[in-house]
């Protein structure tokens, strides 16, 4: 054996480690690829032997090898027997390798989960970590079903380094694993309020991460959110808080409401930029979440905008962007105080950045107005000039468009100048958009009917000069807009003004270049052209143009028929013998225009791009029935063409079964207008005020309206958008003037209806009248069309199988799988010695494990009864928006203490309604209340000076046997501003404040926070008891300093805390028949009090005990009650209460009988109060 | 969550390669490849966010990077994360390479890979943050290195007699890239721990 380990050290003398690895191939810069494969056969052969640190070497190189992109899967083997390794050192090399390269689909993961257990349960704490660690990069769900409950277990790790990452690691195992979320949930939750802030922090975290995929099921926790945000002082933990808020007020409003106050004030009070950040983040998505049902919430807004500006103008690159970033979520919801900070985006259009272009580009969609837009896309055309990349040209193509094109043209007055913005981004070189453009101007010559003229003369000068449009065309899409041009020429050519001269441009062979859809359109346009050119010279009596016209066709169309593409061959071939046959008509001077023209009779209308998919299945019709048994296939043809085509609105009507008559088609119409009033789909004919006056019968059949003849429509060549602005500005102070004229002679203003009336002299957006009275055609839907809007949600989310509700109380079968120990696994492998331990360790977490269940089960079934009126009432406490705030910190103190005070309160509701169910019955675990508690707080005063007042309440803590937790409010009374407050006691033999690892008895517990004036917040110290049968008294000291502009002093208040037995108490609920079981026992001593003199109700007077003293009811008949509570230590505690004329007598009984005869001395305090 | 971490040089060579969720050896390699063409491009001087390249993540994810000297530090998180948190986070990581390291530079970084995972691990644990505090961190990392070094390490004595006469012939390789200027506009540094 010695043998062999010297053998193997001097092997490695001869191997290569992981520097020398990275030497040799630093060293191999040319034959990079070949070294490594030698390096690779090296390790193949080190991997082969026994010494597990040649192996561990070996392991470490392919790591580094895998980062160079190498495969090392090959070795998954290898790697888990270096992570079974006994030494940390190599115990690591295996994890960190394991963690690279296994995932799924690793078979040998499953050979881990004992090993894994193993190391879990180990006692060194790097052990486990180094496990955890790896395990959370390549868990599955076999390993997250295997370890779940030992991971469980480590969350309540005596170290803190291991309890966050069990803690963090469970989200992954939840993932995994989602049966494994409910068992485990109650203790992630108790995680939220560990003593160390990095187990808070990570708990935080996976609670957030939780919630962010399915937050309804998380709203419950908002209260204890809620605490931690106005407590913990941690900002990685705050910023995770305030984003969950933010997913979470979007169900919630009455939670924004509540939150509004804290975030302002910590924008106020932060000096972090990234908390500042959220909270403004998370204001925002409150204040879109409330929209207007805040009175005061315009300050909101004020001051996030106000803060914004300061991130944008601030020199750093990074907060700019966020607060553009941000900015562009107020913008959805808050137009108008963004749009006061145009000149800010318009200086971030210039920024060197091109992140910070793009966002501002983005807020500027949400910022014009039909005042400013000619004047903000006038900017952007001279950057799409100076422009470099085309990337950022494109996107300010796109964003041009944008926003002209929103919601309807909502802003656009003057149509004629769009189009030629259009025909100006035509000129753009190398833009991938030609088809974005082309659409507008489609969308655009058939929606808007007043500008087809104009748009004609445009795209006609368009055709003309195409050449220079498609001088590229392979790799050009600019020469998609010929395609819009040619198509608008065609179908609109009787607005052309020299339609020849169009034929021409359009018949050049030039066009035989361009792709292929484009030219099967020109075929088609052309035939529109040519149908429209021979109606004309036909009127006119001009046969021989006429027969020019067939003739230019006739010889150039040939060249269109032997187009590789086969759609313009097709088109081209059939429409050149038409035109051959109508040359024979024409040389027999017979009128073919008619005829000819008669083929593209009729007017397309716009289709909705969802009309198809709304057409309702008409009543009685099974779409999946047979109409008869297939036996021929052509049969079903008929009705084809009905499902795919819906060209004309009256035909569906006619096809209508008889009955509709007029008054069932009236009655439908109606109901369809208003189906496409609530329809945000449907695009509405008259979306901004000033055309609404059209909204007259027969929207669809708007005769076209006269144009304003302020612009001259004859614009010769291209025209530059330019002039329009100009324009625009002339005409709109002729409006002007005209307005201030009509305003003095006050004549019919309203019959005209071409102005609106306004009384103020600014020129405010509504004011300016478009240039052309325009009808905007709205897209056609199909009768009846379906409002419905189908959820696109991705049915493989893997977060979905996270849907689950949380406060639903713990069934039976809810548990997590526990590993059942096999001999046979074991028998003969060299960690015989372990195997005691993992037997025991998985054991005794088992039984833990029950108890807890036990527990959580008793308190689930109350709090799911109270869960949903809890977070209720909770939300409800908020005062109302509206008061007054001028000195926030103290209400803000009010509010925290009301929360206190009503939780109790609020806990008897939920019993409440638990009980009622059993109405008449003898009450079962609840206390029955008929009339309202007074107002019951546990928390008293502890000391106080004239600068600081302490009030504090002791609470024993379930997870932790002989601790209670000390919560301490400390409220600043002076002016000045108190820190570095530093808590000490003097601990006796049987009470110890619990003070960080390494700190001596006589060091002092720093307050994580410090007070400015005025300001309260809770701390919370945590003290283990010994033994809890009696009172105990500690003397403390609180030592802070405090600054105010004089100067500091250091001060001192001295205290005497109290810890009465029955802050040793924990409210445990017990079933009568248990209770029954526990009192026949016999195992406990008894002990009875009398109190005289007693005038409150029985009702109060137990809820006083249950709320003071940690009781709960187990059953109660008329005026006599049995209570029952739990010692941290496990004491069971009966009482039984009897209510007499005006006394009250107590018996109780108790495994002890010094704590039961205190806690009953105690009580008797309590009583004679009453 | 953060989805990958990624540690390159300024030609892309990549000096510790960190991903949160499987994808294959050459698809993480195309992903750094993607990455550092993105980043390269940019000045110094403008914002340290990127909106995603089209192999990792989608619209949700984000690329936050750092630039220091010869490396870049570029993180892809998703929306859960604040972006400011996460630059401070770089920071965080950095800096505790320094200390690790005494005055890191790359060369640091290429040889001894192992250790900078080891040190990432106790900042991120599955693609979440573990741990902010840079004391906190650098006991652990502290406390574990003693515990390797009473093990004996993984390189027992004559391997590293062995590797020191290897370095004879060692090319020259400046130690160039001292993290002295790592305060390049940080300003909301430090307002963690």
């Amino acid at each position: 054996m010695a043998l062999k380990m010297v053998k193997g050290s001097i092997d490695r003398m001869f191997d290569k480690n992981l520097q020398d690895l990275v030497r040799g191939i630093r060293n191999h810069k040319e034959d990079e690829a070949k070294y490594i494969s030698q390096c690779i056969d090296e390790i193949k052969q080190e991997l082969k032997q026994d010494n597990i640190a040649v192996k561990a070497n070996a392991v470490c190189k392919l790591t580094y090898l895998q980062m160079l992109g190498y495969d090392i899967s090959w070795a998954a083997f290898n790697v888990v027997e270096v992570m079974s390794a006994p030494k940390f050192t190599f115990k690591r090399i295996g994890y960190l390798a394991a963690s690279q390269c296994f995932h799924e689909g690793t078979d040998v993961i499953m050979l881990t989960t004992n090993q894994i257990r193993k190391d879990l349960s180990s006692p060194s704490q790097y052990d486990t970590g180094v496990a955890l660690t790896g395990l959370s990069c390549f868990v599955t769900p076999d390993l997250a079903r295997d370890l779940a409950n030992d991971i469980m277990t480590l969350m309540s790790h005596t170290k803190p380094y291991i309890r966050k990452k069990a803690v963090l690691i469970m989200y992954k195992v939840f993932l995994k694993y989602p049966e494994s979320l409910r068992p485990a949930f109650p203790r992630l939750k108790e995680k939220l309020e560990d003593p160390d802030p990095g187990v808070q922090s990570a708990a935080v975290n996976v609670i957030c991460e939780l919630a962010r995929r399915n937050p309804k099921n998380y709203l419950s926790l908002a209260p204890l959110f809620f605490k931690l945000m106005t407590s913990s002082t941690n900002n990685w933990v705050l910023i995770k808080i305030i984003k969950l808020f933010g997913a979470l007020t979007p169900l919630e409003p009455r939670l924004g409401k509540k939150l509004i106050e804290p975030l302002t004030n910590l924008i106020h009070s932060t000096s972090a930029m990234s908390l500042l950040y959220e909270c403004v983040n998370t204001v925002i998505a409150v204040l879109i979440s409330l929209s207007s049902g805040m009175p005061n919430h315009s300050a909101s807004i004020q001051l996030c905008v106000q803060k914004l500006r300061i991130l944008i103008e601030d020199s750093d690159q990074n907060l700019k962007y966020l607060g553009l970033l941000a900015m562009s979520k107020i913008l959805r919801t808050h137009p108008k105080s963004v749009q006061a900070h145009k000149d800010l985006v318009l200086q971030c259009l210039d920024d060197k950045d091109e992140s910070i272009r793009l966002r501002a580009l983005d807020l500027l969609y949400g910022m014009v107005s039909k005042k400013n837009l000619m004047e903000i896309v006038k900017k952007l055309m001279m950057h799409v000039d100076k422009a470099e990349g085309t990337a950022y040209r494109d996107e300010l193509l796109t964003k041009i468009i944008d926003i002209c094109s929103q919601s309807n043209y909502q802003h656009i007055t003057n149509f004629e100048w769009y189009i030629s913005i259009l025909v100006e981004l035509t000129r753009l070189e190398g833009t991938r958009h030609g088809h974005l453009i082309a659409a507008q101007m489609l969308d655009v010559a058939i929606r808007v009917k007043a500008i087809r003229r104009f748009a004609v003369s445009q795209m006609s000068a368009l055709l003309d000069s195409a050449h220079l449009v498609a001088s590229s065309t392979q790799r050009n899409g600019i020469c998609e807009v010929l395609y819009a041009a040619a198509w608008i020429c065609g179908e609109f050519s009787e607005h052309l003004q020299e339609p020849q001269r169009t034929l021409e441009a359009m018949l050049r062979p030039r066009v035989t270049t361009l792709p292929g859809h484009i030219q099967a359109v020109y075929v088609q346009n052309v035939v529109k052209l040519y149908a429209a050119i021979l109606q004309q010279k036909e009127q006119a009596g001009d046969s021989q143009a006429a027969q020019e016209a067939t003739q230019l066709l006739v010889e150039r169309l040939p060249q269109f028929v032997q187009s590789a593409d086969l759609e313009v061959q097709e088109r081209a071939s059939c429409i050149l013998q038409l035109v051959k046959h109508v040359q024979k008509l024409q040389a027999k001077d017979m009128p073919v225009a008619e005829e000819v023209s008669a083929l593209f009779a009729g007017e397309l209308n716009p289709v909705a791009p969802k009309a198809q998919k709304k057409v309702p299945v008409p009543e009685g019709l099974d779409l999946d029935a047979w109409i008869n048994e297939p036996l021929s296939d052509s049969e079903s043809e008929d009705e084809a063409p009905k499902a795919i085509f819906h060209d004309e609105e009256q035909r569906p009507a006619k096809q209508r079964p008889p009955e509709a008559d007029e008054q069932e088609l009236a009655r439908r119409r109606e109901a369809r207008k208003q189906e496409q009033a609530n329809n945000p789909f449907y695009i509405k004919s008259s979306p901004s005020p000033q055309k609404r006056y059209q909204d007259t019968p027969g929207v669809d059949h708007i005769p076209v309206v006269q144009i304003d003849l302020s612009v001259p429509l004859k614009v010769p060549g291209m025209p530059m958008s330019d002039q329009y602005v100009k324009l625009e500005e002339e005409r709109r102070h002729q409006q002007r003037l005209e307005k201030d004229r009509k305003r003095k002679k006050k004549r019919e203003r309203e019959r005209r209806g071409t102005r609106r009336h306004s009384s103020l002299h600014t020129e405010s957006d509504e004011d300016i009248a478009p240039a052309q009275r325009v009808d905007i055609v709205t897209e056609e839907m199909p009768e009846n069309a379906l409002p419905s809007d189908e959820d696109d949600k991705d049915p493989n989310d893997p977060y979905k199988a996270l849907d689950i509700d949380l406060d639903k109380p713990l069934a039976d079968s809810e548990k997590l799988p526990v590993q059942k120990h096999r001999n046979a696994e074991t028998s003969k492998s060299p960690e015989k010695e372990d195997v005691p331990i993992v037997e025991k360790k998985s054991k005794k977490p088992k039984k833990k494990e029950k108890k807890h269940k036990e527990k959580e089960r008793g308190r689930g079934k109350k709090e799911a009864a109270g869960k949903g009126e809890d977070l209720d009432f909770w939300l409800s406490t908020t005062p109302p928006a509206a008061a007054p705030a001028p000195k926030p910190s103290k209400h803000k103190k009010k509010k925290h203490k009301k929360d206190k005070e009503e939780r109790p309160k609020d806990k008897k509701k939920s019993r409440k309604k638990a009980s009622r169910e059993g109405a008449a019955e003898p009450v079962e675990n609840g206390a029955l209340d008929e009339e309202p508690l007074p107002p019951m707080s546990s928390y008293c005063l502890l000391a106080e000076n004239s600068y600081i007042k302490m009030t504090y309440d002791v609470q024993g803590s379930l997870q932790e046997d002989s601790r209670v937790t000390v919560s301490m409010v400390l409220e600043n009374q002076s002016s000045s501003f108190l820190k570095s407050m530093e808590l000490n006691v003097l601990d006796s033999l049987n009470a110890r404040l619990a003070r960080p690892e390494g700190s001596s008895v006589h060091d002092g517990v720093p307050v994580p926070f410090q007070l400015p004036p005025g300001i309260s917040n809770e701390a919370q110290f945590v003290f283990t008891i010994q033994s809890i049968v009696m009172a105990q008294k500690l003397k403390g000291t609180l030592s802070f300093i405090a600054k105010n502009d004089e100067g500091s002093t250091h001060e001192k208040l001295d205290f005497k805390l109290h810890f009465p037995c029955t802050s040793y108490l924990i409210t445990t609920p017990c079933y009568s028949d248990a209770f029954a079981k526990l009192l026949e026992s016999g195992d406990l001593s008894m002990s009875s009090i009398k109190v005289d003199g007693i005038s409150m109700s029985f009702q109060n007077l137990l809820a006083k005990i249950c709320f003071h003293h940690h009781f709960s009811v187990v059953e109660r008949v008329d005026s006599c009650a049995s209570m029952y509570s739990r010692s941290i230590q496990g004491h069971h505690v009966c009482l039984l209460v009897k209510k007499g004329e005006k006394s009250v007598s107590v018996d109780g009984k108790c495994n002890d009988a010094t704590l039961l005869s205190n806690l009953l001395e105690e009580m008797k305090g309590t009583l004679a109060q009453c | 969550m953060i989805q990958a971490i990624l540690v390159f040089n300024n030609h892309g060579k990549p000096r510790l390669v960190r991903f949160y969720q499987r994808f294959p050896e050459e698809i993480q390699q195309q992903i750094v490849r993607e990455t550092f063409h993105l980043v390269l491009k940019r000045d110094d001087n403008i914002c340290n966010f990127l909106e995603g390249g089209s192999l990792i993540g989608g619209s949700d994810y984000k690329l936050i990077y750092r630039h220091y000297a010869t490396l870049y530090f570029v993180f892809c998180v998703d929306s859960s994360e604040s972006e400011l948190g996460i630059l401070d986070l770089i920071q965080v990581f950095v800096e505790t390479l320094d200390k690790c390291f005494e005055n890191v530079c790359e060369l640091d970084l290429i040889f001894h890979m192992d250790k900078v995972h080891y040190i990432l691990q106790e900042v991120v644990m599955g693609g979440m943050v573990l741990e902010t505090n840079m004391n906190e961190i650098v006991a652990q990392i502290e406390a574990q290195n003693r515990l390797e070094k009473s093990e004996g390490g993984l390189s027992a004595a004559p391997a590293r007699a062995v590797s020191a006469v290897k370095n004879i012939n060692l090319p020259e390789m400046p130690r160039n890239i001292n993290i002295g200027d790592l305060n390049i506009k940080v300003p909301n540094l430090s307002q963690f721990v």
